[in-house]
């Protein structure tokens, strides 16, 4: 058995998400390889070698690797599947872009965003919006799976893989990278953040989102999220959204501010390990799986909690 | 320039899925159902990519029971000129669906094939990427934005962290995302006109594709409840509630 691990990373540092990946794959067993695709992966490989449990860390280089187009990401894989039982890739928007490429290429299903490894060919994923979990049996000779990261613990530093090179494919003919805009945050990253501040509709506009969000989240070290009324009446930008087709968070604490809690935010949010919610509407259903609710208007009670906080030290 | 549009018959957005007791699947007998919400999306962009002149035929596909019709009919009430049904009682994996849409695509030859990112039920986000890797066309999947320039798409996606633009050249699969466009509601003469308008209904069978299942479910479970909450009555106690649960 050997699981082939495909790394999180954003050309300069490696991501905690592949640490969670790693775990994944030794739950299902065998030596564990990890896969460094990039436009400049030396770093990163030197990162990804420190993670205990990894056989060796491979590292192919390319500009359009670098840019995580689909179709180069899928050609390296694939042609590297051949001595692999699985594939893992995080179920980030980069790899649910090229992830099914590599399984259609293959002629295997993929499953998506698992969240539970049972044995080496059974896996538990969400469906429905988190609704409910289904349990499937891998017939396929390989299994392609993305891999929820808030489901599992970071595998541990300690390592010593060795690194080793393979070759890049050649450039995708048809596909051609234009530009990229990413927004630059001194905030810990939504996804791996351990407290994170979310606000909803309720909030009116982008001012008062900056005003009364981005403060309180600074105050706790917090990252900032929100719903998709909030993203779509364009309060905060669309990566920061929480939910079934937005981000999926588990932080230690996830703090909902003016979000009445549909569906499909709390797809994105409901593993959290404990759920605050402000919100002046009692009926909202976001108290129902909160574990501390507050009744109140945010314009009162979060310049309250502020200094609540300052109060007690923070 | 034709689009084909690929749409799904899911479970109501609204509605919440309810587990059924045998741990066989989701009970979704006199369950509202209606059109994916991605696929409305992807269904709106198509109808506007020919109002704009880019687009000269759209055309609208589902596999799945009769019912589909209906959410074909609604495509085509949205502007969509015909549709096809590729009937089938089985629930189909991603993969099959995806080489089902092939045999589709080596029919009608479309340019642009404009989908949802992905269906509310199986949340897989699966089919169009691998739709466009069985047919080795580029991809381009959580659009937010798309122009079609002589025999490219230049489309922007939404990617963690910002944006993303690349260029794709013809055919293509694009996957529409939420912010791509708001989708029209049909009006009541255009529901009455797409009454008129061809839909051919083929069974699966007919277009000799493999789609033996891969994956077998064992259970479907519901997912672990959460331990009521409690109400707070200030901000002060809330902040010495989160210090005892030891997560300040």
């Amino acid at each position: 058995m050997a699981v082939l691990v495909i790394a999180d990373h954003d050309n300069a540092t490696l991501k905690d998400n592949t640490h969670k990946v790693v775990s994944a794959a030794q739950a299902i067993g065998g030596d564990v390889d990890i896969l460094v695709a990039g436009a400049n992966t030396a770093a990163i490989a030197a990162e990804a070698a420190k993670i205990a449990g990894a056989r060796k860390v491979l590292t192919a280089e390319s500009a359009e690797l670098g840019q995580g187009l689909a179709e180069a990401v899928a050609d390296l894989v694939v042609g590297l599947a051949g001595g692999y039982d699985a594939i893992l890739t995080p179920a980030t928007s980069q790899g649910k872009n090229f992830s099914p490429r590599i399984a259609a290429k293959l002629d295997v299903a993929q499953i998506s965003d698992v969240t539970e490894v049972v044995s080496a060919d059974t896996f538990v994923h969400p469906i429905y919006a988190g609704n409910a979990m289904e349990t499937v049996q891998s017939t396929d000779s390989k299994k392609v799976l993305t891999v929820r990261p808030t489901a599992f613990k970071a595998a541990a530093e300690g390592g010593s893989a060795a690194i080793e090179s393979v070759a890049a494919p050649a450039a995708p003919a048809k596909t051609h990278f234009v530009d990229q805009k990413i927004v630059k945050s001194a905030r810990p990253d939504l996804g791996a953040a351990k407290i994170v501040v979310s606000g909803g509709r309720a909030l009116g506009s982008a001012e008062e989102f900056q005003k009364v969000i981005e403060p309180l989240a600074d105050k706790l070290g917090a990252a900032v999220g929100a719903s998709r009324a909030a993203v779509d009446a364009g309060y905060a930008p669309n990566d920061y959204q929480v939910g079934q087709t937005g981000k999926v968070v588990a932080p230690e604490l996830y703090v909902a501010i003016g979000i009445s809690g549909a569906i499909q935010h709390l797809a994105g949010m409901k593993d959290s390990k404990v759920i605050v919610a402000i919100n002046k509407d009692a009926d909202a259903p976001i108290f129902q799986v909160a574990d501390f609710g507050l009744v109140a208007d945010y314009k009162g009670a979060v310049p309250e909690l502020m200094s609540a906080l300052t109060a007690a030290g923070k | 320039m034709k689009v084909l549009v690929p749409v799904k018959r899911v479970i109501d957005y609204n509605v919440k899925a309810r587990v059924k007791a045998d741990q066989t699947g989701v009970d979704l007998a006199n369950v509202k159902m209606s059109m994916n919400p991605f696929c409305e999306i992807a269904v709106e962009e198509a109808v506007r990519l020919k109002e704009k002149g880019a687009a000269t035929e759209v055309v609208a596909v589902s596999v799945g029971p009769t019912q589909a019709q209906e959410t074909l009919r609604t495509a085509l009430a949205m502007g969509a000129d015909r549709a096809i049904l590729i009937q089938t009682d089985q629930d189909l994996e991603p993969l099959a669906v995806a080489k089902v849409l092939k045999a589709v695509v080596a029919e009608e030859a479309p340019q642009v094939v404009l989908m949802g990112k992905q269906a509310i039920d199986g949340d897989n986000n699966a089919v169009g990427q691998m739709l466009s890797a069985l047919l080795d066309w580029p991809q381009a999947t959580f659009a937010s934005e798309v122009v079609i320039e002589g025999s490219k798409a230049k489309v922007t996606r939404e990617v963690d962290g910002g944006l993303q633009t690349i260029e794709v050249d013809l055919p293509a699969v694009v996957t529409a995302d939420l912010r791509l466009n708001e989708p029209r509601y049909a009006s009541l003469p255009n529901i009455m006109k797409a009454k008129k308008k061809p839909l051919d209904v083929k069974e699966l069978g007919s277009l000799g594709v493999d789609t033996a299942p891969r994956l077998k479910v064992v259970k479907v479970t519901e997912p672990a409840k959460r331990q009521a909450g409690i109400k707070v009555e200030t901000a002060a106690d809330l902040v010495s509630n989160l210090k005892t649960a030891g997560v300040l």
